[in-house]
């Protein structure tokens, strides 16, 4: 602030060396008028600007609350694709068989409760098993014994009260091995049944407890 | 296996018999010297001589197709060594023929092509000194799509001359490569795919006239048994397929009724179709706890074998065409004989042939029919869904013994074996009937 004087002092003597220069008259000072719709235009412009100003707040907050709206409805959508995609696991998870054998493992029964509770869960739901074989049976036998396999499961899933009209059954014996391998493990894979949602997964609820 | 005689390198085309792998027992005698032997196979010479390509091309297929008939040693000569034969030198009688050079190269038959717009095919027989048979035959030109079947028949009409029974030179396989049903000849040549790329076929059947196929094409949940022409490649699907898994299609020798089984929620059974009347299926087995499948017709059309499970693991029954009268046809020791699958009755009907589990792998079984004894056919590697030849000397089937599964042809008569199929994995194969 101590500089403001001497500052001030040297901006007049520009001035005056500016008018000098110029060599005229100085300019008469404006005759002050009142014009009152320039006041009124000002005002409208104020008030138009503070509108606007709080237009935007208002729209900002509901955007706001837009977007938490939609992340709230994403998060349930997504919590129910995640419950959706477990059941569908589930449902698909594979059962397996001894060589030329059909009969249901004591190991995986439980896996067949789980279907028969998605089942009853999901009354719209409809499944396809389809059998499936290791390459060293007869190729033409193993059609039949994919059919027996899938058979098996259905038949255990039609006994604990889901109707026989909501599974269907196919084979395809040896001709879509999983594992290409042909050691003891990749056989043992091959032997299975597969369990594909025929109809009505497209929202699956998971039983209680499950 | 080459030896001078006369100044001539005399090759024998034998290829050596694989043998190691079939304990089929050789009965192959050994060609010593140049007299003939009772018991030798006789030995055949195809004349060679100037010629085109069209003439070498029939000489090379008829000397092919006759080695791989088995009935005959072919007896080859090194091309330079042709001109001294003197075959169709004009003589003071005619045609000079040279019986006395043939007979020192061990040939008891000599075969002689003479081009023409009709081609003249001699057969000489060279202990008499005379002509066995003389075809007249239009054989077409080299790239003519039926120029090898042509050749094929004439190969056959040779051993019909000589043996009194046609070759099988003339029949073609079916088989499965890569979801694919292809056609091969009999030789290994001319190898063409009858289903699309894309789809997934499975087993097979000719018709008894060769004309038609019949085979499985899998299709979303099921299976269908399509019948295909084979010149046109049209097809239609057989009606009573819609459902279920429909497979092991065999047509009755008549070629009126297609036998097939059907997989479905009631298990898997026999069923016999009307082609003729397009209707009326007909249950043949009726199993809810055992499986009925792979049905193979007598050479008489009135009984069927097939595949059943009923007694635990799948062994080989038989029954009347219209399903009554069933009963156990190849005997098995329970709970010791292994699976026993893909029966084939002989065109003869006195033999059956099938493969049986023995110790984790499939090998070729033959059943005499009559006496119901079983013998065993292979024993190395994995040998398995046995087809036989209209001659009933012949039986092909497929092995693993090269590393993958071919198809493989074995002369009952002498032991040989050769292989048909080259490449990817060949299975399910079956074997047409002559195609004339």
């Amino acid at each position: 602030m101590r500089l403001s004087i001497p500052l001030s002092l040297t901006l007049g003597a520009i001035v005056l060396a500016a008018a000098a220069a110029c060599g005229g008259q100085p300019a008469p000072p404006p005759t002050p008028t009142v014009d009152s719709a320039a006041i009124r235009d000002s005002i409208a412009r104020a008030e138009a600007a503070r509108r606007a100003r709080e237009d935007s707040i208002a729209r900002a907050r509901a955007e706001a609350e837009r977007m938490a709206a939609e992340r709230r409805r994403a998060d349930s959508l997504a919590a129910v694709t995640r419950e959706t995609e477990r059941v569908r696991g589930m449902l698909g998870e594979m059962i397996n068989f001894d060589f030329d054998k059909s009969n249901i493992r004591a190991g995986d029964a439980a896996i067949l409760d789980r279907k028969i509770a998605i089942l009853q869960a999901n009354p719209g739901v409809t499944v396809t098993i389809t059998g499936h074989c290791d390459e060293r049976g007869s190729d033409e036998y193993n059609l039949a014994l994919g059919n027996r396999r899938a058979l098996a499961a259905k038949e255990y899933i039609v006994n604990r009260g889901i109707s026989a009209d909501r599974v269907t059954t196919a084979s395809r014996g040896e001709e879509q091995a999983l594992d290409p391998a042909g050691t003891e493990d990749a056989w043992a894979r091959n032997r299975r049944d597969e369990f594909a949602l025929a109809a009505g997964g497209q929202q699956l609820r998971a039983p209680a407890g499950m | 296996m080459t030896r001078p005689l006369f100044g001539l390198a005399l090759t024998l085309a034998l290829a050596p018999p694989a043998l190691a792998q079939d304990t089929v027992p050789p009965r192959e005698g050994v060609r010593v010297g140049i007299t003939y032997e009772p018991g030798v196979r006789p030995g055949v010479l195809v004349v060679d001589g100037p010629g085109d390509e069209w003439l070498d091309s029939v000489r090379a297929i008829l000397r092919r197709d006759l080695e791989y008939g088995d009935y005959f040693e072919i007896i080859t000569l090194p091309p330079n060594d042709t001109t001294e034969l003197g075959i169709g030198a004009k003589g003071p009688s005619g045609e000079f023929v040279n019986f006395g050079l043939y007979a020192a190269l061990g040939a008891d038959f000599t075969v002689r092509v003479r081009p023409g717009e009709t081609s003249t095919v001699f057969l000489y027989d060279v202990r008499a000194e005379a002509v066995r048979r003389e075809m007249p035959v239009v054989l077409p030109p080299l790239q003519d799509a039926g120029f090898r079947l042509a050749v094929h028949r004439v190969a056959d009409e040779i051993v019909r001359a000589i043996t009194g029974q046609a070759g099988i030179a003339a029949t073609r396989f079916l088989f499965l490569q890569r979801g694919r049903i292809y056609r091969i000849d009999a030789d290994g040549a001319d190898l063409q795919p009858l289903t699309s790329a894309g789809t997934r076929a499975f087993s097979s059947a000719w018709s008894p006239d060769g004309r038609r196929v019949a085979y499985t094409e899998f299709h979303e949940q099921g299976a269908q048994i399509y019948l295909q022409e084979v010149d046109a490649g049209t097809r239609r699907r057989v009606g009573t397929t819609e459902r279920g898994l429909n497979y092991t299609p065999t047509f009755a020798p008549d070629g009126r009724t297609l036998v097939y089984s059907r997989s479905d929620e009631s298990g898997t059974d026999v069923f016999a179709y009307d082609l003729d009347r397009d209707c009326c299926l007909q249950r043949l087995t009726s199993g809810r706890f055992a499986d009925n499948l792979s049905p193979t017709f007598s050479p008489d059309g009135r009984r069927i074998a097939f595949v059943s499970t009923r007694a635990g693991l799948p062994q080989i029954y038989a029954m009347s065409a219209d399903g009554t009268g069933q009963e156990l046809f190849a005997p098995f020791d329970y709970g010791v004989t292994g699976s026993s699958n893909a029966p084939d009755w002989s065109p003869d009907g006195l033999s059956l042939a099938f493969h049986r589990d023995v110790g984790g792998s499939p090998q070729i079984f033959l059943m005499d029919v009559q006496r119901r004894e079983v013998r065993q056919l292979t024993s190395a590697g994995r040998n398995e869904d046995p087809t036989w030849a209209p001659d009933g000397r012949h039986l092909a089937f497929v092995s693993n013994r090269t590393g993958n599964r071919q198809i493989w042809i074995i002369d009952l008569e002498t032991g040989r074996v050769r292989q048909v199929t080259r490449g990817g994995e060949a299975r399910l194969p079956a074997w047409s009937g002559r195609m004339y």
